[in-house]
């Protein structure tokens, strides 16, 4: 169904970190965009569709001031609005917020972080661009950071704090950006496995929170009112958005899941874990009978790897590439 | 990151060194060379590990590690691991504490790469205390310390959530990332490729806690099942068996963080320098916090065994004489001073230090180039100890 494509070489290795790539297709340009987090770095490679071009591009995490150690980078991750695309970077320090190709840095966040360390660790994790014109962040205290962000400009506010989560953010998903109406179209997760479904707006609403099972939510997707998401036990389970209602649990991995990713226009659902795998799936959701299927259609093993990114390059899902630990290329595949 | 790593770097670490040092003294025993460099006796050997195994376990030194704070640079922990070496009547020359932590450090790695459940990081670590338990359980008064430690330890890490552990782990990955020095009992026991990467296995019991995977099941609205169906994993996996003991003793199930190394074949504990380069490779000038952070912890390891070089035991730990000289004398120039000089003034090293970090505290925020050239200034006056 798929086979291996050349792979693209980043100047660093991958860092074990949840969601560890993040993609960004500019079709006028006939170019992908990819980020892989290493440490305190983040690497950016564009590689046009033709294979021939590939030019690099590293960002650095912010220092407040020179004398503390270096602060280590949590995510990296493309947020899409109508107007506008930004790369948002979070890290143990604060969230910076840069222009697509990360030429230029737009606005720089700070967290609240204690004169001396303290047992809870501090640092924001969690990105999404959800509706006209927000960025919601997650942070380690378990509240999301909701940013207005205007059509072009650096005029970027801190909106709104959502403090539901007691337990550190771990990913955050969206849909329905732009046009599109959704009752639901903001769901958060936190170490703890608990997830919460919420409506964006001037003030978010909550509608729905989903406890967990003690067991950490690493990754979640939304898709057509449904919820997909992946867990440290190597399980993927699918809930209905609004009524919290589980519709499926796939024993997808033996080990903790690291990454998922939809292609919202086929319905193909991809799965990353430390196992080595990438699993591809097919969702069918039919909103009527609330029903939802899930087939399983294909199978990658990346042979001695711990993945820690899976994405598709397109809303097709034709194409996706994988980054796994200490591993310092992407590897790519396409459908057959 | 995690603030939490670093008293479980340090047992994990320094378990491994007690493991490597007990099976290179015992080898040194069987050696055939009775020259003056030393003939290790059964007595010397225990004296070197209850005196490592003291200090490492010291209420002053493990209060230090406790505190929550941020894991600092390779740099940071080889000092501070020379000076624990050297709280024992052992000399290691730079070439011999490189390699020997090249070992540790890549056995850790291994371990901390492998752990099924991010939680087993602390069966990994009770394991190497069993056994530091029995290298000192002919010395009471350190046994006990140990002891004191795992209770600690239980009290301090038990309540932490899988999800924080997967954190304190991924600080730990990223501690270790690039670093790819090939092993040769790990090369042998085929745990670890020629190009130094681990292998992974795609069998086995999955982690406790955890599904096989291969199912597929859909509910309908009130949670009961309505189909199932399998896929093809692609692996061979089977049900997770029982959990491991996280008590002060007990059966900890997992073998990550055993002794690996026998007495019988000393060259299981030889490595090979990889190809790649290592990431330590590059001078790091120590940060401000980094710095406080090594006088507060050497200045809270004991000092009682300070011994003089007459008194003390040269160990050449992996090849002959010539080879470690040659290495000694390739390695960093400055390195080896820094070393080898603060293993025999440790008290007026621990002193400096720390007034170095107290003069840092004093100054006020600087400008980048004023910053790092206070930095250079740093590193010169180290290095000048």
């Amino acid at each position: 169904m798929f086979h291996k494509e050349k792979n693209i070489q980043i100047k660093n290795s991958a860092s074990a970190l949840y969601n560890n790539l993040s993609v960004l297709r500019i079709a006028p340009r006939r170019l992908t965009y990819f980020t892989v987090v290493h440490a305190n770095v983040v690497n950016m490679v564009s590689a046009s569709w033709d294979g021939l071009n590939y030019s690099h591009r590293q960002l650095q995490s912010k220092e407040p001031n020179v004398a503390t150690s270096t602060s280590l980078i949590m995510q990296a991750a493309f947020c899409v609005l109508p107007s506008r695309e930004l790369l948002v970077v979070t890290s143990q320090k604060g969230i910076q917020m840069y222009e697509s190709d990360g030429s230029i840095m737009v606005y720089w966040h700070a967290l609240d972080t204690p004169e001396t360390p303290t047992a809870q660790a501090v640092f924001a994790r969690g990105i999404a661009a959800v509706s006209e014109n927000y960025v919601c962040v997650g942070v380690s205290s378990g509240a999301i950071l909701v940013f207005d962000v205007p059509s072009k400009g650096s005029n970027i506010t801190l909106s709104e704090v959502l403090e539901e989560h007691k337990e550190s953010i771990t990913d955050i998903a969206s849909e329905c950006s732009g046009s599109q109406e959704c009752v639901a179209n903001l769901v958060t997760v936190d170490d703890g496995g608990s997830l919460c479904v919420w409506k964006s707006g001037e003030e978010f609403q909550l509608l729905n929170k989903i406890g967990g099972f003690d067991i950490s939510c690493s990754s979640v997707k939304l898709w057509k009112g449904t919820v997909v998401a992946g867990y440290g036990s190597g399980q993927i389970r699918i809930y209905e958005a609004v009524t919290g209602i589980l519709q499926s649990e796939i024993n997808a991995h033996a080990r903790w899941i690291y990454s998922l990713d939809i292609a919202p226009f086929s319905g193909l659902l991809l799965s990353a874990a430390e196992d080595s795998y990438v699993r591809v799936w097919h969702l069918s959701v039919t909103p009527e009978t609330n029903s939802v299927e899930v087939a399983h259609l294909h199978n990658e093993c990346v042979t001695d790897t711990q993945i820690c990114g899976a994405k598709f390059c397109d809303g097709d899902g034709y194409a996706f590439a994988v980054t796994g630990y200490d591993l310092s290329e992407i590897i790519r595949y396409t459908q057959t | 990151m995690s603030t939490r790593t670093l008293p479980l770097v340090f047992i994990n670490l320094g378990g491994e060194m007690l493991y490597i040092l007990d099976q290179r003294l015992q080898a040194q025993n069987t050696s055939v060379d009775n020259s003056e460099k030393g003939v290790w006796s059964e007595n010397d050997r225990k004296r070197v590990m209850s005196d490592i195994v003291g200090t490492m376990f010291s209420k002053a030194f493990m209060d230090e590690l406790l505190k929550p704070q941020q894991l600092y640079s390779h740099r940071t922990m080889k000092t501070v691991l020379t000076r624990l070496a050297h709280t024992s009547i052992m000399r290691l020359n730079p070439a011999s504490m490189e390699k020997l932590y090249e070992l540790m450090v890549m056995a850790f790695k291994y371990q901390v790469y492998l752990c099924p459940r991010p939680k087993d990081l602390l069966l990994i670590t009770y394991n190497h205390m069993d056994a530091i338990r029995e290298f000192v359980r002919d010395t009471p008064a350190v046994a006990n310390q140990v002891d004191e430690t795992h209770r600690k330890l239980i009290e301090v890490y038990s309540p932490l959530s899988e999800g924080e552990f997967q954190l304190l782990r991924q600080t730990l990955l990223v501690f270790f990332q690039d670093m790819h020095v090939r092993v040769s009992l790990f090369l042998k026991n085929q745990i670890q490729k020629p190009n130094g990467r681990f292998t992974l296995t795609m069998s086995g019991p999955v982690p406790h806690g955890g599904e096989v995977p291969g199912l597929i099941r859909l509910l309908d609205v009130k949670g009961r099942e309505v189909s199932r169906h399998e896929f093809p994993s692609g692996g061979s996996y089977s049900s997770a068996v029982r959990e491991g003991s996280f008590d002060l003793h007990g059966d900890r199930v997992l073998r990550l963080g055993v002794n690996m190394y026998t007495m019988n074949y000393p060259e299981e504990t030889h490595t090979s320098r990889n190809i790649c380069a290592q990431p330590d490779d590059v001078p790091n000038l120590l940060a401000k916090e980094e710095l406080n952070l090594l006088a507060r912890i050497m200045g809270s390891m004991k000092t009682e065994h300070v011994h003089s070089a007459e008194g003390s035991f040269r160990l050449n730990l992996f090849a002959s004489d010539q080879e470690e000289e040659e290495a000694g004398s390739s390695g960093g120039a400055r390195d080896f001073e820094v070393i080898n000089i603060q293993a025999m003034q440790d008290e007026q090293a621990a002193a400096e230090l720390a007034r170095i970090a107290g003069q840092f505290a004093e100054e006020e925020v600087r400008h980048e180039e004023q910053s790092s050239s206070k930095g250079d200034e740093l590193l010169a006056m180290m290095d000048d100890l």
